[in-house]
């Protein structure tokens, strides 16, 4: 699936300051193609989040239109852009996202829960392996290191093979051989079709990418891999 | 999502378990308080039919010890005569119609019962407001010697009572009134005054010198048609000498005024509660939600509309409250039906449980009143989480 965003940016209103309207993501375009990892990559505060929000669908964009196969995902009422999100996109957001009272099976399998799905029990046994949690299985959340629940994250996300992926700092709590597997994942990913963005700080995941962003004050400037 | 809302309750179990405290003290208290109101306000109802006639004559000593009332009214046991020709004076007045006298008798002890029972003596003949009390549970004529007794007497039909050394069958036992009623024992005024005779002759009664047969206790008169009860109990206290003529509404006027101060007190605290437990839902419901609005936010992230969040929130208190609901319910029926009698006791007022149908109409009703307020509570909160910006949560974490 291609995501396409058209001269989109961001503001935001900042009441406590004087100047109270700030743009955190300038008129960007871009293309999220089938096939491709793309990394962003910039300082904090940059804006990566902001648009790597509004391009998954989470963030309506102040002015341009964002499009998934010819799609314009925000003019979907609210029910139709959540299942669209559900079967089409995998988002793994930053920081610790369980769902506490479930265990890390059932936090996998969740996105199947909300439409009455049949739960795919098999990729998820798979991903486990893959992302060595599958002994994990029924521990529960605060049983986890912080490594151990993004890979959980990144599990959930992948779990219903969604065309397109948006990963924010997918692995901020792991070591250099966890990191390198994540970013592995996600290059295979890629490469089976997947259209995937990944938001990082790590300067390892520019040997994986095939699209490399950077980031700065809101702009965003594509750099030569 | 239903399986998620029962998962994140027992996830959170003291969470749960404080709203579902909180949802089955809402349905205790709707459930109680209404359950005492209406048995006040059908012991009521009840003692009003008990009476049943529009004018009551004692002797005008019996109203001075204010035994009579607390006969009538707190089912304390008691007797008193007076002579037949006050009572033939009384029903010569102009504006009597119906008129009945009853005899009474309270008895030493007796193997039903551990403490001394009213007996009432009336006339099959005349009588108007026992007999068709009676006639509910007892179609027969009751026989000399017959005696029929009050619900919360622990005999049978069939068991041999001896009072003052006369032995009498129990022929019915009848239905409970709430009333003082149900620890008396009722029987024709021939069985009475022969009981009355053998006190006498043990020396057990007060009245050592009175003749059964010109005595009688209490006259209960409906006024004729073109007379007012007022009109006739003032003819009668004006005329009569040595009696005390009563309109029966006056007697339960205090009993009333009693009860509706009761049912106002239980009102206001029920509302108090009431206003109190949603506060308190609102608040718990809120701070639940606050404190997973990055719980919802991954929910959305992976996929639940904002209806559908909204709906999980409203099925976790809906889950919750139903459940503390029954279990209030529960409790105030376990507190009320065995303990009833300690209540009647307790507030010295007319009470009477409503029927099975009644009660279980009552415990439905507060059940899904206390249901809905638990989901009206939670309302707001689900409003907000409907509402919640993903993006903005995500971001602020961090």
């Amino acid at each position: 699936m291609e995501l396409r965003a058209e001269k989109i940016y961001r503001d935001f209103i900042r009441e406590s300051r004087s100047t109270n309207r700030f743009t955190a993501v300038k008129e960007t375009s871009m293309l999220l193609a089938p096939g491709k990892l793309t990394v962003l990559m910039g300082r904090s505060g940059s804006g990566k989040t902001t648009l790597l929000n509004m391009l998954s669908g989470l963030l309506c964009p102040t002015g341009g239109s964002i499009t998934a196969d010819g799609q314009d995902l925000y003019a979907m009422s609210d029910k139709e852009l959540s299942r669209f999100r559900n079967l089409h996109m995998g988002v793994i957001p930053q920081g610790q996202t369980a769902v506490h009272s479930l265990d890390v099976r059932e936090n996998i399998l969740l996105p199947f829960t909300f439409y009455g799905d049949v739960p795919d029990e098999k990729q998820a046994q798979e991903l486990m392996e893959r992302l060595d949690i599958a002994h994990l299985a029924a521990a529960m959340p605060s049983e986890l290191s912080g490594g151990e629940l993004r890979r959980m994250a990144i599990a959930r996300a992948l779990v219903r093979r969604p065309e397109l992926i948006f990963a924010d700092e997918p692995t901020g709590d792991l070591d250099d051989e966890n990191t390198a597997e994540v970013f592995r994942v996600l290059k295979e990913y890629a490469a089976e079709g997947g259209s995937v963005l990944t938001v990082t700080h790590e300067n390892d995941a520019k040997s994986y990418a095939d699209v490399l962003l950077t980031m700065s004050a809101g702009t965003v400037s594509q750099e030569i891999v | 999502m239903k399986s998620l809302a029962v998962k994140n309750l027992k996830g959170r179990s003291v969470r749960t378990a404080v709203l579902m405290t909180l949802a089955a003290l809402l349905s205790f208290t709707v459930l109680g308080g209404t359950l005492v109101v209406r048995s006040l306000d059908k012991g009521l109802v009840s003692l009003k039919a008990r009476l049943g006639a529009d004018v009551m004559v004692v002797p005008k000593e019996a109203t001075m010890k204010k035994k009579f009332e607390d006969m009538i009214l707190q089912g304390t046991t008691g007797y008193f005569y007076m002579d037949m020709s006050r009572a033939e004076e009384v029903m010569e007045r102009e504006g009597v119609g119906q008129v009945s006298p009853q005899f009474f008798l309270a008895s030493t002890s007796s193997s039903c019962c551990s403490i001394p029972v009213q007996l009432i003596g009336f006339e099959p003949e005349t009588d108007f407001t026992v007999s068709p009390w009676i006639k509910r549970t007892y179609g027969g004529q009751l026989g000399f010697c017959d005696i029929v007794a009050g619900s919360d007497l622990n005999v049978f039909v069939g068991d041999k009572l001896s009072f003052y050394g006369v032995e009498c069958t129990v022929a019915a036992k009848l239905e409970k009134t709430g009333t003082s009623y149900d620890t008396t024992v009722f029987a024709s005024g021939e069985t009475v005054k022969e009981l009355i005779r053998s006190s006498l002759e043990k020396g057990m009664n007060d009245f050592a010198d009175i003749d059964p047969e010109r005595s009688v206790s209490c006259l209960m008169i409906n006024a004729a048609d073109g007379t007012s009860p007022e009109e006739l109990v003032n003819d009668i206290n004006i005329h009569v000498k040595k009696v005390k003529a009563y309109k029966t509404g006056d007697m339960i006027k205090g009993i009333s005024d009693s009860l509706g101060g009761v049912s106002r007190m239980i009102g206001l605290l029920i509302a108090a509660v009431w206003v109190l437990g949603i506060v308190i839902l609102s608040l718990a419901f809120t701070m639940s939600v606050n404190e997973r609005r990055k719980e919802f936010a991954v929910l959305r992230v992976i996929g639940a509309s904002r209806g559908s969040l909204a709906g999980l929130v409203l099925k976790e208190a809906l889950l919750t409250c139903t459940l503390g609901s029954l279990a209030g319910a529960a409790l105030g029926l376990l507190v009320l039906l065995p303990f009833n009698g300690f209540i009647e006791e307790t507030l010295a007022l007319p009470f009477l449980l409503p029927g099975v149908g009644s009660i279980a109409g009552f415990t439905a009703g507060a059940v899904i009143l206390s249901v809905l307020s638990g989901a009206a509570a939670a309302a707001i909160s689900a409003l907000r989480v409907s509402r919640i910006d993903t993006g903005l949560i995500l971001r602020g974490d961090n």
